[in-house]
């Protein structure tokens, strides 16, 4: 079967081609689209090469503070260049595929493939992210994140648009991506979970991953911190993770599947949840008493996107990375 | 469709090219370089590994045409003045060869390693080699290959 292979050369080349072609497949990185191509599951009639489109791998810091990444920005750039200010995206790019995936994938190509296992998802969830989508006909649309998601592999991009970023704030405080699959590389979540936390808004942000048909918030677990962490003392009440986690877990509506049992993805989310949250409240008062959350982060930001480093000697609290 | 590259620093041209073919299938069956192996064809095992404009990616996931006008280097292109590449002497050495099939990619992914990281700990080569499986060795002897061509590297200015 033939199939064209569409080049346009500028963002505005690729949107005249999709508003003419929309069944035509959009490739960035091709670490989806040529798993797809390869194994017969789609035979697109056209395909439409996003890789010469410049403006696509650029990210800025915009006037109104946030970043504007773009959507063919890759993993590995992103931990690279991003890491410091991106630390729970940063930590998730870490753990998707090996070096070869990171260095061809991108947070785009996530958003387009809209699985709910990947990895992009509960951190731009978290932070709060919004998406900037654009078609020739309608111009651009921001879409928040917890809008974007709409189904298993569904989104809210129309057949006509495209992606061409993400926007969201620098890390105001601690950020934390955790995963639980049967390997340190090359492993589809089984469950994962993203924390942010916003100390100068008193609040969090979460985002669960692989455990809902959707990449999906802990609406009431957020509303829960919000209420009960103490952002004056930074004392943190035993109980308090723990009941995160339940409202966490409680926020997921997983299914069996070979990768894990609901049960165990419910239970899992929970830990997951309970631990990030005690690692980025540790962090945001490792400093020493806390002069108020309007000073902006306290705790040290993570190595960029770094793997979640050993507790310090003198912190028995601090635990190692998840082990599942 | 036609598809014009530079593979290992010279220019090259293959026609009839089929549209959702990969750059991996390019080389091996158009450019007569069979050195990049295909396996999986689902970026999971690290055989095709090549260098895309000096970066190392899964060559089964590029599409051809997004090779159009660009740099491959794939590990027959390592290899200069007659001499093989301290990488792949490590690799014969160290018997981290065996049935041979992943060692193309665990070389070009070891090489770049080296590039970047000239005295790379244990856990950076783990990490580095995440990617590359190999069935035969146990990874041991790769280990010992890519821990030799760092120290003779970094013998030879
Ligand atoms: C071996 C392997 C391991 C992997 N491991 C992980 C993992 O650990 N975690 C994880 O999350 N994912 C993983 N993936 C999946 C994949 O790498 C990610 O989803 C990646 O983010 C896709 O990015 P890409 O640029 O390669 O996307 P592509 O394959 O180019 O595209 C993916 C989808 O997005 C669409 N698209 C791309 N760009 C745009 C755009 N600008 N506008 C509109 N639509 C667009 C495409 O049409 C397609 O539907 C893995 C894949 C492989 C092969």
């Amino acid at each position: 079967m033939t199939m064209d292979f569409l080049r346009p050369a500028t963002w505005a080349e690729a949107l005249e081609a999709k508003a003419e072609r929309p069944g035509a497949v959009p490739v960035q990185g091709g670490t989806d689209v040529m798993v797809e191509l390869n194994f017969d599951v789609r035979r697109p009639d056209a395909l439409l090469d996003l890789n010469r489109v410049a403006a696509l791998g650029e990210w800025s810091a915009e006037e109104d503070g946030r970043l504007r990444v773009g959507a063919g920005v890759t993993y590995a750039r992103l931990i690279a260049e991003l890491g410091d200010r991106l630390p729970g995206l940063a930590q998730a790019a870490r753990t998707v595929g090996s070096p070869q995936i990171r260095n061809r994938g991108t947070v785009g190509g996530n958003l387009g493939a809209a699985s709910p296992a990947g990895d992009g998802h509960p951190p731009l969830l978290a932070a709060g992210a919004e998406i900037e989508v654009e078609s020739a006909a309608r111009g651009v649309r921001m879409i928040p994140a917890e809008e974007f998601y709409l189904g298993v592999k569904r989104s809210a991009l129309e057949p006509d648009e495209l992606i061409r970023a993400f926007w969201t704030r620098p890390a105001g405080g601690p950020q934390y991506f955790s995963k639980v699959g049967t390997r340190n590389a090359m492993v589809i979540a089984v469950c994962s979970f993203a924390l942010a936390l916003h100390p100068a808004e008193r609040r969090a942000g979460t985002g669960i991953g692989s455990a809902a048909p959707t990449p999906r918030r802990a609406v009431a677990a957020e509303e829960f911190l919000a209420a009960e962490l103490d952002w004056d003392t930074g004392r943190l009440d035993p109980g308090l993770p723990r009941r995160f986690g339940e409202l966490a877990a409680g926020a997921a509506s997983p299914i069996d599947d070979v990768r894990g049992t609901a049960a165990y993805r419910r239970h899992a989310v929970a830990v997951l949840a309970r631990r990030t949250l005690t690692w980025a409240w540790h962090d945001l008062w490792a400093a020493g008493p806390h002069e108020g959350p309007h000073d902006g982060p306290r705790g040290r930001v993570r190595r960029p996107g770094g793997p979640v480093a050993p507790g310090d000697p003198g912190d028995p609290e601090k635990p190692r990375r998840e082990a599942g | 469709m036609r598809v014009s590259l530079t593979v290992n620093g010279r220019h090259r041209t293959a026609d009839d090219v089929w549209e959702g073919e990969s750059l991996l299938y390019v080389l091996r069956e158009r450019l007569g370089l069979p050195g990049s192996k295909n396996a999986c064809e689902q970026g999971e095992c690290g055989s095709c590994t090549v260098y895309l404009d000096g970066l190392p990616v899964c060559a089964c996931l590029v599409a051809a045409g997004q090779a159009e006008s660009r740099e491959v280097r794939t590990v027959e292109g390592l290899a200069g003045d007659g001499r093989l590449d301290p990488v792949q002497e490590a690799f014969t050495e160290c018997g981290a060869v065996q049935c041979g099939f992943c060692t193309p990619g665990l070389v070009v992914q070891a090489h770049d390693l080296l590039n970047r990281t000239p005295r790379p700990t244990d856990a950076q080569i783990r990490e580095a080699l995440a990617g590359n499986l190999c069935r035969c060795t146990g990874y041991e002897k790769i280990l010992d290959a890519v821990r030799l061509a760092a120290t003779r590297k970094a013998a030879t200015p």
